[in-house]
């Protein structure tokens, strides 16, 4: 079966321990940090496989891309140290069950969106960003066909995710697609980060949605207004799977004329949006990941953002409305880069 | 000429009452399951005096009348099985009055839920009455005339537990106030007057109620749904238990479904936390998520899904759309709290049995008193193999709901037999006397609620 | 027909009747279905309306006069399908507009539909009057006829012939006069729009009048057309393109909105009065404009603008849609939609009663006038309102 290539050797001539000593949540030094992703690596337990927040951060810290986030997940399945309750586990696993029939394969024969699992934000892809790019995965009934599966990691099960994303995976070739451009880029770091991890064949080119903006900005450059908005960004867990996709963050908003705010957490010191750590089943959960979320939205605040630029649905679900309750504006980015182009945002608020 | 006909068409004018087929087509269904019986007319008052005109009509001319409010029971109960008179009441529309100090309203019988919700928001943001789960157009005096229960069921109890006072129209055709307000005083208590349950939960057969004084409850500024959820249904009893030792919650409703998956198999609970602040909503959160559900989440038993502020009420119901079918009707029953895991573990096979997916829900009432429990069970209108198989699922649930003593909320006509043959052989009597002297001449919503 | 004909046979038993067709803009009655709020038997509620369709065509009642009256009692304002929460509400209107469609078919259709429609047929409009007096609404006013300007006026038949509708049809051309905008009108080789005549379930009829209007526009050059009506509107923007008929089609107070706003028009004179805006259905709830009327009348000096508590996709119709402004199926009450429709414009306060649709502008001043509520409302289109506070008298 599919098996995680992960080099033992590359942590022990590691100097740096980065992927532990550089996490936000768990305060730990170097030495200890070593012989921790040790024991891990030689299937012990470990404090960490029990703290982790699983905010995927470690991935991207690794310097030599050793996938030490994917190999704590991997773990915390064998050695039955479940991030979550196990209701929550098995609610998470029940909700990527496809139960409303058979998607519809339209053939594309090029490039298209793949909306993924977020078929009901088809409003968020309007206007001349989107202009005659072919949609997969339109229907909110079908989506769980489209569905990455990458969101198991929260839940320690990479079982799940081996077992069903070959099969999404084969869906979305069906549609003979050469391009795929995600929606989410949990989609787009489960197709170039997660599947050559383990070794899962993906047949098609996937394509960043900050890329696939950045260009399209670029296209109609004579048609930008800067927008003139002090801005945050929320980064999502997924976008560590894809940190050299990072940097269109930047270039969009430089596009735009929207000024991405001097903050203490951005980019790779972003801090979790809280909606899987106010679950787990570690004591204090729930008061952690509010403090987590106090101390981000405080952060936005005193950097004088007007608006915070999400890219994941989950964090806009999560923290959407608690940014509004704070006098910042929550947009997505697709919409924020409307707004440059003289066009209304849908999701606007 | 009709002289029936003509007689309705005196007291409430032509525009008001009917005799063509349409309208009795229309009003001789229920949207559950129960087979349609046509009524001789249709007829829609505006005051109390026209309903007593009415009555007095009906009485002489020994023709039933069947009162309707928003006509959302689903068991039936407004269905004219001897035909007569379907007295539609949702023209009798008024707020007539909300005592802010006192908090109560009293509104007209076709009030709805809706129209009451949406007055205090407008008008008294820091009231609110408990709004069930039907969708709003059902009607406040229908809710409390069948013992409904809303989402203040947790801290105060059943609907009718919140009536203050009624105005009926009798059998007979006399008006009949019962409270304070029969004394001209206000309309702010039922007690400590001779009782009005004389006329709740006998379904209409025993007067028309046309006023309904109702209780209010403070609104807090935040209002909002947390969520948890068990994979293990013999916890429930003891989560309720505990939730509403707290004192700190207003609705507590566990559930389970087949459909969508993620519900499958797994007990939710969507529990209301208000507060008029952040810090009593985090005061709150804390006494409710971590002091008293902790427990289940480090022993991974049970698992918190967040809170959300903002309740959506009235809330929208698509559940006759699951079978895209256009119908559903479920038995609901008040039993007590331990039966949880059975219910859901029996009505779960009978589901499964009538191949229909299963949907099972446990509203807490008062302190874990008791619960209201519903088994749900759609069915598509279109194919009369799925009504049949709904209903005997419903009958089945009914012997059910019984054998695991509880007692059935609203039942319909099946139900209603199965409980008055367990009933106390004297209280059946009483029953019996007490129908034949308000109803002399047996003409409201006859069928339901007979004693042989 | 039968069921297993009928187009929707596979959805339309997928009412539940639950009654979220007949809410306004939030649950403070149960009025919102003008037919309902007319009559309040369930019968003529939107679910009513679709059980007994179903009934009709399964053979379960027969047709009568009553169940045509039912039918076409629906004015088409579109509430029940932006307030029904389930996923087959998109097709509540076709539903009903194919019932009709049943019922146009068979010959068993209320007298004045009948009239409604032969009238359109011969005359090219409902009240029958000769289609060579079309054009006299403009007399004396100098509008040109349409050769070749940048926009088609079209005005539509009640702008043409009803009174007061020529007297609103007549003030608007006098503001694009004022404003420089080049337009011509089509005066008596104008023809009925059809949108009602679709509502009504003439396909057919309808389908004639699209594609003889599409191809005169197109003969004529026609790219931007602006219409009097919501009605029109409606149509040409969603119909025509079906018939091959793409133009640019603006509603009068878009114009307007952008007009004021360029500074292309002048309203500094002001229209000082109370005013509250009554949504038409065709403009609102069936093509979202709930903005550009609002944003004309706040642009004028004077003008303070109070709202209704139904308001944008809450509006209660006026009761005129579905060809009820003629057909009148649900006049003769206080419980008409229109007459509760002006108490309701009167608890607010307001003096003026500003529409912006013929339709609406006559049914609502005859309410009134039933209401004797004369002293304390004016129902005004806003191209009256406008008119004023440009200085056309």
């Amino acid at each position: 079966m599919y098996e995680l290539k992960f080099n033992e050797d590359e942590c022990l001539s590691c100097t740096t321990q980065d992927c532990l000593t550089r996490c936000q949540y768990m305060d730990i030094d170097r030495d200890t940090a070593k012989a921790e992703i040790l024991k891990i690596a030689h299937g012990e337990d470990s404090f960490v496989l029990h703290d982790c927040v699983t905010c995927y951060a470690c991935e991207e810290y690794c310097p030599v891309n050793n996938h030490p986030f994917y190999l704590i997940v991997e773990k915390q399945e064998e050695l039955d140290v479940p991030p979550l309750p196990r209701p929550l586990i098995r609610r998470g696993i029940q909700t990527g069950i496809p139960f409303r029939g058979e998607p519809d394969i339209e053939e594309i024969n090029g490039q298209a969106l793949d909306m993924g699992v977020f078929s009901d934000l088809m409003y968020l892809i309007q206007g001349r960003l989107f202009e005659g790019l072919p949609v997969i995965s339109q229907d909110p009934r079908k989506m769980f066909h489209y569905f990455c599966q990458l969101m198991y990691l929260h839940y320690g099960r990479t079982s799940v995710i081996k077992e069903r994303l070959p099969g999404i995976i084969q869906t979305i070739a069906k549609h003979n697609v050469t391009e795929v451009i995600c929606f989410h880029d949990e989609c787009y770091g489960t197709y170039t980060s997660y599947c050559p991890a383990v070794g899962i064949d993906v047949p098609f080119k996937a394509v960043h949605l900050f890329e696939f903006l950045y260009n399209r900005l670029n296209e109609l450059k004579d048609d930008i207004n800067p927008i003139n908005l002090k801005v945050a960004y929320q980064r999502p867990c997924s976008s560590r799977l894809s940190s050299d996709k990072h940097h269109f963050v930047r270039g969009i908003f430089e596009l735009i004329g929207a000024e991405n705010v001097e903050r203490e957490y951005v980019d790779e010191n972003a801090l979790c949006c809280g909606g899987t750590i106010q679950g787990q089943r570690r004591e204090g959960s729930r008061k952690r990941a509010a403090d987590v979320q106090k101390r981000n939205i405080e952060d936005m605040k005193n950097a004088g953002a007007e608006v915070c630029v999400f890219n994941c649905p989950a964090c806009y679900t999560t923290l959407g409305s608690m940014v509004a309750k704070n006098g910042i504006r929550p947009v997505f980015m697709s919409d924020l880069c409307r707004l440059a182009i003289g066009e209304k945002p849908a999701g606007w608020r | 000429m009709d002289s029936v006909y003509q007689a309705l068409v005196d007291i409430v004018g032509q525009e008001h009452v009917s005799n063509r087929q349409e309208e009795l087509f229309i009003y001789s269904y229920d949207l559950g399951t129960t087979e349609p019986h046509r009524p001789d007319y249709a007829v829609i008052p505006r005051t109390t005096e026209e309903i007593q005109e009415i009555v007095k009509l009906a009485n002489k001319e020994k023709v039933p009348v069947v009162p309707l409010g928003g006509g959302l029971s689903l068991a039936g109960l407004a269905v004219p099985f001897r035909g007569g008179i379907a007295l539609d009441l949702k023209r009798m529309d008024s707020i007539l009055e909300v005592n802010e100090k006192a908090r109560y309203a009293v509104v007209e019988c076709g009030v709805s839920q809706g129209q009451l919700t949406s007055y205090l928001e407008r008008n008294f943001p820091h009231l609110t009455h408990s709004e069930p789960g039907a969708p709003p157009t059902a009607t406040i005096a229908g809710n409390v005339a069948i013992h409904g229960q809303g989402d203040l069921a947790q801290p105060y109890g059943f609907n009718s537990d919140m009536v203050n006072g009624l105005e009926i129209v009798l059998p007979t055709g006399e008006v009949c106030k019962f409270g304070s307000c029969s004394i001209g005083s206000g309309w702010y208590t039922q007690h400590p007057l001779p009782d009005v349950g004389l006329f709740l939960g006998w379904s209409g057969t025993t007067g028309i109620i046309t006023k309904v004084s109702i209780r209010l409850f403070p609104s807090k500024k935040i209002r909002g749904v947390g969520q948890f959820v068990v994979e293990d249904e013999e916890l429930v009893p003891e989560i309720m238990y505990k939730l509403t030792h707290t004192q700190m919650t207003e609705d507590v409703i566990a559930f389970s479904q087949a459909i969508p998956p993620f519900a499958s198999g797994l007990q939710h609970f969507t529990i209301n936390i208000v507060a008029d602040s952040e810090k009593e909503l985090e005061f709150k959160h804390e006494i409710v998520w971590d002091d008293t559900l902790g427990e289940y989440i480090r022993s991974g038993a049970g698992g918190f899904l967040g809170f959300r502020s903002g309740l959506q009420r009235p809330q929208v119901s698509k559940t006759s759309d699951w079978r895209k079918g256009g119908g559903f009707e479920y038995v609901g029953a008040i039993m007590p709290v331990e039966t949880y895991p059975e219910c859901y573990r029996r009505g779960r096979d009978i589901s499964e049995r009538h191949d229909i997916p299963y949907t099972v829900l446990g509203r807490c009432i008062g302190a874990a008193h008791a619960m209201m429990f519903s088994w749900t069970y759609a069915f598509n209108r279109a194919d009369p193999e799925t009504i049949r198989q709904a209903r005997e699922a419903l009958h089945e649930t009914d012997d059910l709901a019984l054998e695991l003593h509880g007692t059935i909320w609203k039942p319909g006509l099946y139900g209603q037999k199965l409980v008055m043959e367990r009933l106390d052989p004297n209280t059946l009597n009483l029953m019996k006397k007490i129908k034949q002297m308000l109803d002399p001449n047996g003409i409201m919503n006859p069928g339901n609620w007979e004693v042989s | 027909m039968t069921l297993t004909d009928y187009k929707y046979g596979d959805v339309i038993h997928r009412c539940f009747r639950c009654g979220y067709c007949k809410f306004p803009i939030n649950w403070m009655d149960v009025n919102n279905c003008p037919a309902y709020a007319r009559f309040r038997m369930e019968t003529y509620s939107c679910g009513g309306r679709l059980w007994l369709t179903r009934a009709w065509l399964e053979g379960e009642i027969e047709w009568s006069d009553h169940l045509a009256d039912i039918l076409y009692s629906c004015t088409a304002c579109k509430n029940c399908e932006v307030k029904c929460p389930l996923s087959f509400n998109i097709d509540i209107l076709n539903m009903m507009i194919a019932a009709k469609g049943e019922m146009v078919e068979r010959g068993e259709v209320p007298s004045p539909v009948k009239e409604f429609l032969e009238n359109i047929q011969r005359q090219g409009n409902p009240y029958g009057t000769s289609r060579a007096k079309r054009g006299e609404w403009m007399e004396g006013t100098g509008i040109e006829a349409y050769q070749g300007q940048e926009f088609l006026y079209y005005v539509g038949c009640v702008g043409s012939y009803d009174t007061r509708g020529q007297e609103t049809a007549r003030i608007l051309g006098k503001v694009l006069q004022k404003a420089g905008v080049s337009f011509g009108v089509l005066g008596n080789d104008e023809n009925c729009d059809g949108n009602e005549v679709k509502n009504l379930g003439e396909e057919t009829l309808f389908e004639m009048l699209a594609e003889e209007n599409v191809a005169q526009f197109q003969g004529l050059g026609v790219q931007k057309i602006v219409t009097l009506s919501p009605h029109s509107y409606n149509t040409m923007k969603n119909d025509y393109p079906g018939f091959n008929g793409e133009f640019e089609v603006s509603h009068y107070t878009q114009l307007l909105q952008g007009l004021i706003r360029d500074g292309g028009l002048d309203v500094s004179g002001g229209y000082n009065a109370t005013v509250t805006y009554h949504d038409p259905c065709f403009l609102g709830r069936w093509n979202e404009e709930y903005n550009a009327p609002r944003a004309v009348l706040k642009s004028t000096p004077g003008v303070q603008l109070v709202e209704m508590a139904r308001n944008k996709d809450g509006a209660l119709c006026c009761g005129g849609g579905g060809g009820n402004f003629y057909i009148d199926l649900l006049g003769g009450s206080a419980d008409s939609p229109a007459r509760r429709r002006v108490r309701e414009a009167c608890e607010t306060g307001a003096n003026v009663l500003a529409v912006a649709c013929p339709n609406c502008l006559t049914m609502l001043e005859d309410a009134v006038k039933a209401e004797g509520l004369e002293d304390k409302l004016a129902v005004k289109d806003i191209a009256e309102i406008v008119g004023e506070a440009c200085g056309i008298k």
